[in-house]
């Protein structure tokens, strides 16, 4: 059986003048469809780039991503991204934002009360159908995030990218959209990737967690899966054994065998 | 059973603040928005301290030129000669004897063709520009040379190139106005932030969407920045172009005003030009507002 998603041996270099810097070195990694992984790992070990990869947003150096086999060279609505900070248009209202996105995706397919009742249902996917005239400089920082997953959905991704999206927001807000990511997730069955420097959100959110070794020439460390049933609830995991072990797997990766060392540059 | 008498108290006193009726009353002090006091305080504000100062101008001019001797009139005798001119913008006596209003629909009518022109080239350069960092490093220098010659030095040259006075009004609007509305828009688009770029490549936006969806409003702050200055100059240039290429302009009315020694009437037509290029680089602001509503708000 061939993978969903499978990253091919990739390195990655970025080159400045004459001097090369490896970002990322022997990328391996296959994904199941339907499956959510968290990449996890310490400021600067690349897992934005790796992201960026998948996304074609930038190109691989050697190796390949292939997605349901075909390599990925270019970005494209099939793997949709969920920017940290929320890369909403500012002219635009938040209908208009997804609208943009649904009209290009769906312009030839769906007549144009179909594509209404599409950006409305994943309005409601994330609570926001209320705000849908509101410009995205009059909502708060969880509901502009909301739109943004909104956005992505509305494109009916083979891949949702996750780029720590809750990177910017308050504990509470957090963890409210943690819970209807945990919920759209188990919904649609989506094939999620979500880059994030949170322990407790990496265990509750995954499947497996892909941990990242520190830069330069970043590769994968270990990958962890997590077998907590779903539907999760965050307090009754709190004092939940496997919860627990898999978060003290994450941790100790992480501060034990990879501790963060400001690099001298 | 102390505990119990509490619970009762407690469970009894719930319902009876359940009704406020003060409620209503916020209403009553809503304030109201437009009210004729504040307006008016607002308006004198705006409106008295310029008043005052033309006022001590018109005063201190009066006193400068009131000697026999003097070579400018002063405001009594503009007043006097010109007040045809003053009370009656819009009289008509025959194809060169007009009101100054006409003279100025007509400068504006040649600005509104040139600068239209310039802002539709402008933007479609600037864009280039601000894309490519090849067409940059190709074009900018170019236009920061260009960009320095004063509106009459292109008048002989496009004189001998259009052959005819009326299209050469229209290049030298042109030329003269589009620099800064180019430049801006460079600017603007080459600020555009990265993560509007990528939602763009990632909705495989063509090259015409992403200039109409994503480039142009979000560098609409820049272009209008570029729009104002460039209004203002070729407000600049019609009396430049219209004192060399003749017809009925305002521009051409002073260039005929000094040419039969009629001092006052060119201190009003230029009173005129005056106010006409404030209230057109008002209206571009206001337009550039009401557009770029919301976009500025990160």
């Amino acid at each position: 059986m061939t993978a969903y998603l499978k990253l091919d041996h990739i390195d990655k270099s970025f080159a400045r003048g004459n001097q090369v810097s490896e970002v990322l070195k022997d990328i391996r990694l296959t994904i199941d469809k339907g499956e959510f992984v968290s990449i996890i790992g310490h400021s600067g070990c690349g897992k934005s780039t790796l992201l960026n990869l998948i996304a074609g947003l930038t190109t691989v150096s050697a190796g390949a991503v292939l997605l349901e086999d075909k390599e990925v060279d270019s970005p494209g609505p099939e793997r949709a991204v969920v920017f940290q900070n929320h890369s909403l248009l500012p002219w635009l209202t938040v209908y208009e934002n997804i609208n943009l996105a649904v009209s290009k995706v769906f312009g030839r397919s769906k007549s144009k009360a179909e594509r209404h009742d599409w950006i409305m249902r994943n309005l409601d996917l994330v609570q926001m159908a209320h705000a849908r005239d509101k410009r995205p400089a009059e909502i708060s920082g969880g509901m502009k995030q909301r739109v943004g997953i909104a956005r992505a959905l509305a494109m009916e991704p083979k891949i949702l990218l996750l780029d720590e999206p809750f990177g910017a927001l308050d504990a509470l807000t957090r963890a409210h959209l943690q819970d209807a990511v945990m919920d759209i997730h188990s919904r649609l069955g989506s094939t999620t990737i979500m880059i994030t420097h949170d322990v407790d959100e990496a265990v509750l959110l995954s499947d497996r967690i892909v941990m990242m070794t520190n830069g330069p020439a970043a590769t994968i460390g270990e990958v962890l899966a997590v077998p907590l049933a779903r539907p999760r609830r965050r307090i009754e995991l709190a004092s939940d054994r496997t919860f627990l072990r898999c978060r003290e797997a994450v941790l100790k990766f992480l501060y034990e065998r990879h501790r963060f060392v400001e690099a001298a540059e | 059973m102390s505990i119990q008498t509490i619970e009762d108290t407690t469970v009894k006193a719930f319902p009876a603040p359940a009704k406020p009726a003060e409620v209503i009353a916020f209403t009553a002090k809503a304030r109201r928005r437009f009210d004729p006091i504040v307006i008016a305080g607002k308006l004198a504000s705006a409106l008295v301290p310029p008043a005052i100062v033309i006022a001590l101008m018109l005063v201190v001019w009066q006193i400068a030129c009131s000697s026999p001797t003097a070579s400018l009139p002063p405001p009594s005798q503009v007043w006097n000669e010109a007040y045809d001119l003053i009370a009656h913008p819009f009289f008509n006596n025959g194809p060169q004897d007009i009101g100054l209003a006409w003279r100025v629909l007509i400068s504006l009518q040649r600005v509104a063709i040139g600068f239209g022109l310039a802002a539709i080239v402008g933007v479609a350069l600037g864009a280039l520009v601000g894309q490519s960092i090849w067409a940059m490093r190709g074009l900018d220098p170019v236009f920061q040379i260009l960009r320095t010659v004063p509106p009459l030095a292109w008048l002989p040259l496009s004189l001998a190139a259009f052959r005819d006075s009326s299209p050469s009004a229209l290049f030298v609007i042109f030329i003269t106005s589009i620099w800064p509305i180019i430049i801006n828009t460079a600017v603007g688009v080459r600020n555009i932030p990265e993560d509007y770029r990528n939602v763009a490549r990632i909705l495989r936006l063509n090259q015409f969407e992403f200039f109409v969806k994503i480039m142009v409003p979000a560098a609409a702050p820049y272009i209008f920045t570029g729009l104002r200055i460039g209004i203002g100059l070729s407000w600049l240039a019609i009396v430049a172009a219209e004192m060399l290429t003749g017809g009925v302009g305002i521009g051409f009315f002073i260039w005929d005003a000094w040419n039969s020694s009629r001092l006052p009437d060119i201190i009003v037509a230029l009173a005129y030009i005056g106010v006409t290029g404030f209230c057109l680089d008002r209206l571009v602001a206001a337009v550039g507002a009401f557009v770029t509503r919301g976009t500025t708000a990160k």
